[in-house]
C-alpha cells in the first residue's frame, strides 16, 4: 500500500520522542528526583499507547495540547491555588528543620587557630554556572581528604578527583568547577552559602578558602527553641518565625513556609494599610479599563464614520496609516509615550509642544490622564477596525428604508446603524475590558505602577491588581509570593465575573434584534 | 455601554452620512462639507502618526541622546544605530524573539489545530465538558501564573539546563502552556464550515484518519492558519511579562524586554539607541499588518485577541 513510508515515519517520531525522554528521565535519575522520573516514564507510556496503536484517535490529536495545558497551565493554576493558602515568600522557603539548619549555619563564627580548608567552587555537572546549585570542593588540610559541601552537608568524594599543588580540587566526577570570573560572579551567593557540621559549620573566607567555625546559634529540639549561645537568648516558634521569647528584639532572619489557612484573603480585607492600598488598586482597576473601552470605542467608531464615507478618495491607504499604532509593538509605544509625557521640556515633548510644564508622571492624578491618553492611542485603531467591519457589514436596504421613513442622516446613525454595530461589537468590547482589566505591560512600562505617595513603595496611583500582584511577587526586595497568589486568585474571580456577565448581556442584546 | 450609544466623538461624525446616504454622486463637485471632511482625516491621522514620527525623528538624529523633543531632526546620522550595537547585542535580541516567536507560533498553531480537528470532526466521550473546561480555564489569567512558572522552570533549569530560565526553549515551552486553550475555539469554528462529506467520502475510499486531516481537511483551512499563525507571531513577538521574568540573561532576551532595561538604565542618555531599535523591532510586524491587513483584520474580530 502506498501508506507504507508513512508508517515508517510515524514510529521514526515515536522513537525520536521516547529517545528524548528517556534522556530527560536520565537527567532527572541523575539529580535525584525519583517523581520526575515517574512523570516521564509515564509520558512515555502514554505517548506509546496512544499512537502505537489504533485505538485512543481522539487522543492522537488531543494529547499534544493536553499534555501542555495540563503542565504548563493547569498544574501552574493548582500550585497557584495552593501557594495562596501558604506564607511562602521571602524569610519563608523551606522547612521549620531548614531553616533551623540555616540558622545554625549561618551563625558560624571563626575559631581562632581552627583548620582552613583549600576550597574550589563547583556545579553539578550539566548545570549553568550562573544559576546552578554551588557545591563547594574542600580539602581537608591535615589529611588531604576531599569532600563536596552543600547547604545540606558534607560529603566525601574521590571519584576522578585531581588535585593542584596548593591542595585546591581541580577537577572531581560529577562536578563542573567554576573559574575565577565565574566565581566572582556568584560571590553573594557564596558568602551567604554555610555548609552545616555537627556543632557548626563551614563557611567560605575569600574566593579559594574555608573555615570551619563554631555555631552560635543551636536547637534545642526537646522545647523547641533556638538559643543564641553567646547572648542566651531564647527564640520560640510563631507565625513561621523564630520570635525572642522574652519580647525584646527582632526575629531570626529565617522562618519557614507553612500553611496559612485564609490569613492572606483575610489581610487583603481587613488589615488596615493593606486593605486601603487593596481598594484604591481595586477602584482604578475598574475604572481605567471602563474609560479606556469607553474612549477607544468613540474615538475609533468617531474614525469609522469619517473614514467610511464613499466620497473620500484613496480610504483604503489612509485606513492602513490610520491603524499604524496598533501594528507597533506595545512595548516600543509604551516606552516612547513614557518619554514624551516627561516633565522636563527639554526631554518631554507634550510639555513642550504645549507650553505646559505638568509633572504628567511624577503627579497620581496626572499619571492616570497620562495613562489613559496613551491606551486611547493605542487602543482606538482596534475600535476602528471592528466599527469600519460591523458598519460595512449593516444591509444598505435598512439604511435606504430609514431614508424613506423620512429619517435623518444623524437619525439613521442613532437609532438603525448604531443598535446593529453595537450587536456586532459588544462582545469585543467585553473581551476589550477584559483585556484592560490585566494591562500589564503598558501599566508597567509607562508608570510601572507609580507615582507611589507617602514613604512607602508598595501601593502604586496608577497600580492594577496585576501589577501589584507582580510587585509583591519578584519586584521588590522581600517576595511574598502567598499574598501575590491570593490577589492573582481575587483578580481571577473578578475578570471571571465580569466575563460571564459581560457575556450574558451581550447575548440578551442579540436576542432582542 | 447604551449610554455611549448617541455620542459620537469627532464633530464632523453626525454630518458626514448625511451626505453619505442622500448626495448622489453627481452633486460631490462643490460640497463644502469635503473640505472639513478632509481636514477632519488629517487631523486623525496628525493624532495616529505623530508619535510614530518622533520614533523616527529621534532615531535618525544623532544627537538626539540630549535633545529628544525635536520633531525635525537637525542632522541625519546613524550614530544611534553605532551606540545601540556597541552598548547591547541587539542582534541577538532580534534572533531570540524572531526564534521565539517563530517557533512558538508554528507550534501553538500545531497543537491548536491537532485539538480543534478532534473537537470538529470526531465524536468522543467528554467532548463537550473538555470544550467547556477550555473556555473556563482561560478565564484564568495564565500571566497570574508567573511565579508558579518561575519556580517549575528554575528546578527544571537545574537538571536540565537547556530548557531552564534564561532560555528560548524554556520560554517557548511556557508560551505553549495556552496553546491548546487559546485557538481551539477560533479553530473549530473554521474546521465545522468545511463540509464534512469531503471527509466521508475519502473515509469511504479507505483513507485513513491521520490521511484525511493532513491531506484533505489541513489544506483547505491553511489560509485561516496563516492568519491565526501570524496573530500567534504577533502576540510572541510582543509579549512582555513572562519574558521579563524568565531571561534576565542579557545575552538571552528579547527585544522588548532588552529596550526596555536599556531605557531603564540611563532614559535620556540611550533614548535615540532605544528608538532606532524600536524602528528595527518593529519593521516586521508592521510589515506583516500591511501586508496582511484584511485576513489579520478578519482573524481578530473573529477571536477577539486584543
Amino acid at each position: 500500500m502506498t501508506k507504507s513510508p508513512w508508517i515508517v515515519v510515524k514510529w521514526v517520531a515515536i522513537a525520536a520522542v521516547l529517545a528524548l525522554l528517556v534522556w530527560i528521565a536520565g537527567k532527572f535519575a541523575a539529580a535525584g528526583s525519583l517523581w520526575a522520573v515517574v512523570g516521564v516514564a509515564f509520558i512515555a507510556m502514554c505517548v506509546l499507547a496512544i499512537y502505537g496503536t489504533t485505538r485512543a484517535v481522539p487522543l492522537k490529536y488531543l494529547f499534544p495540547g493536553l499534555f501542555f495545558l495540563v503542565a504548563l497551565q493547569i498544574w501552574p493554576i493548582i500550585f497557584t491555588i495552593a501557594t495562596s493558602f501558604t506564607n511562602y515568600g521571602d524569610g519563608h522557603m523551606g522547612t521549620k528543620e531548614e531553616s533551623v539548619k540555616y540558622l545554625i549555619a549561618q551563625s558560624v563564627r571563626e575559631v581562632e587557630g581552627a583548620p582552613r580548608y583549600a576550597m574550589s567552587v563547583a556545579v553539578p555537572t550539566g548545570a549553568d554556572v550562573t544559576t546552578g546549585t554551588i557545591t563547594l570542593l574542600l580539602t581537608d588540610p591535615k589529611d588531604g581528604a576531599t569532600y563536596a559541601g552543600t547547604p545540606d552537608g558534607l560529603a566525601p568524594i574521590t571519584d576522578g578527583v585531581e588535585k593542584s599543588p596548593t591542595g585546591k580540587v581541580t577537577k572531581a566526577n560529577g562536578f563542573t568547577i567554576l573559574n575565577a570570573r565565574e566565581v566572582n560572579a556568584r560571590s553573594e551567593d557564596l558568602s551567604a552559602l554555610a555548609v552545616p557540621t555537627e556543632g557548626g559549620g563551614i563557611k567560605t573566607s575569600g574566593l579559594s578558602e574555608a573555615f570551619v567555625g563554631k555555631a552560635s546559634m543551636q536547637y534545642d529540639a526537646a522545647a523547641d527553641r533556638m538559643i543564641d549561645t553567646t547572648t542566651g537568648k531564647r527564640y520560640l516558634p510563631q507565625n513561621a518565625l523564630w520570635v525572642p521569647e522574652d519580647g525584646q528584639g527582632q526575629s531570626l532572619t529565617s522562618g519557614w513556609q507553612e500553611n496559612v489557612g485564609l490569613r492572606n484573603y483575610t489581610e487583603a480585607l481587613t488589615n488596615e494599610t493593606l486593605r486601603n492600598g487593596f481598594l484604591k488598586i481595586l477602584v482604578w482597576n475598574l475604572i481605567f479599563p471602563l474609560v479606556s473601552v469607553i474612549s477607544t470605542f468613540l474615538l475609533g467608531m468617531g474614525f469609522a464614520l469619517l473614514f467610511n464615507d464613499d466620497r473620500i478618495k484613496a480610504k483604503g491607504a489612509w485606513r492602513s496609516l490610520l491603524i499604524l499604532p496598533y501594528a507597533l509593538p506595545g512595548f516600543v509605544t509604551a516606552l516612547v509615550w513614557r518619554q514624551m509625557f516627561n516633565q522636563d521640556p527639554n526631554f518631554g515633548l507634550i510639555n513642550k509642544t504645549f507650553g505646559w510644564s505638568i509633572d504628567w508622571l511624577g503627579d497620581p492624578t496626572w499619571a492616570k490622564v497620562a495613562i489613559l491618553i496613551t491606551n486611547l492611542w493605542l487602543g482606538f485603531p482596534y475600535m476602528f477596525l471592528i466599527c469600519t467591519g460591523a458598519l460595512q457589514s449593516v444591509p444598505g436596504d435598512v439604511k435606504e428604508a430609514a431614508k424613506i421613513d423620512g429619517a435623518s442622516g444623524f437619525r439613521t446613525i442613532r437609532s438603525i446603524v448604531m443598535p446593529l454595530v453595537l450587536v456586532a461589537v459588544g462582545p469585543l468590547l467585553v473581551a476589550s475590558y477584559a483585556f484592560n482589566f490585566n494591562n500589564f505591560a503598558l501599566i508597567y512600562l509607562l508608570t510601572n505602577g507609580g507615582p507611589f505617595e507617602g514613604n512607602q513603595t508598595q501601593v502604586g496611583s496608577t497600580d492594577l491588581l496585576i501589577t501589584y500582584a507582580f510587585r509583591l511577587a519578584i519586584g521588590g526586595t522581600t517576595p511574598n509570593f502567598g499574598f501575590a497568589a491570593a490577589i492573582s486568585m481575587f483578580i481571577f474571580i473578578i475578570v471571571a465575573l465580569i466575563s460571564l456577565q459581560g457575556f450574558r448581556s451581550t447575548a440578551s442584546l442579540e436576542d432582542v434584534n | 455601554m447604551t449610554a455611549t450609544v448617541s455620542t459620537p466623538s469627532t464633530p464632523p461624525a453626525p454630518s458626514t452620512p448625511t451626505h453619505a446616504f442622500d448626495a448622489p454622486p453627481t452633486a460631490k463637485r462643490r460640497d463644502p462639507w469635503q473640505v472639513v471632511r478632509y481636514l477632519a482625516i488629517g487631523a486623525a491621522l496628525i493624532f495616529a502618526l505623530f508619535p510614530i514620527w518622533f520614533i523616527v525623528a529621534a532615531a535618525v538624529n544623532p544627537s538626539g541622546n540630549l535633545n529628544t523633543t525635536q520633531l525635525i531632526p537637525d542632522a541625519f546620522g546613524l550614530g544611534n544605530y553605532t551606540d545601540l550595537t556597541a552598548s547591547r547585542p541587539f542582534w541577538s535580541w532580534y534572533k531570540n524573539t524572531l526564534i521565539i516567536a517563530g517557533i512558538g507560533s508554528i507550534a501553538a498553531v500545531f497543537i491548536g489545530v491537532c485539538a480543534a480537528y478532534a473537537f470538529s470532526r470526531l465524536r468522543f466521550q467528554g467532548r463537550r465538558p473538555g470544550l467547556m473546561t477550555l473556555l473556563l480555564i482561560q478565564m484564568f489569567p495564565s500571566l497570574l501564573t508567573f511565579v508558579a512558572l518561575f519556580r517549575i522552570f528554575t528546578e527544571l533549569g537545574d537538571v536540565i539546563p537547556q530548557f531552564g530560565l534564561n532560555t528560548s526553549l524554556g520560554l517557548i515551552l511556557a508560551y505553549l502552556g495556552g496553546a491548546m486553550g487559546g485557538n481551539v475555539w477560533l479553530l473549530k469554528g473554521y474546521f465545522d464550515t468545511v463540509p464534512k462529506e469531503l471527509d466521508e467520502a475519502a473515509k469511504v475510499d479507505g483513507a485513513s484518519h491521520a490521511r484525511v486531516f493532513f491531506t484533505i481537511t489541513l489544506p483547505l483551512i491553511t489560509p485561516i492558519l496563516v492568519t491565526v499563525g501570524m496573530i500567534q507571531f504577533i502576540g510572541l513577538f510582543n509579549e512582555f511579562l513572562l519574558a521579563s521574568v524568565f531571561l534576565k540573561d542579557v545575552d538571552a532576551q528579547t527585544l522588548g524586554v532588552g529596550l526596555n532595561a536599556l531605557l531603564t538604565a540611563d532614559r535620556n542618555k540611550y533614548f535615540g539607541a532605544f528608538c532606532f531599535g524600536a524602528v528595527l523591532a518593529s519593521a516586521p510586524i508592521v510589515l506583516i499588518y500591511l501586508s496582511f491587513q484584511r485576513q489579520l483584520i478578519g482573524g481578530l474580530t473573529a477571536g477577539s485577541v486584543k
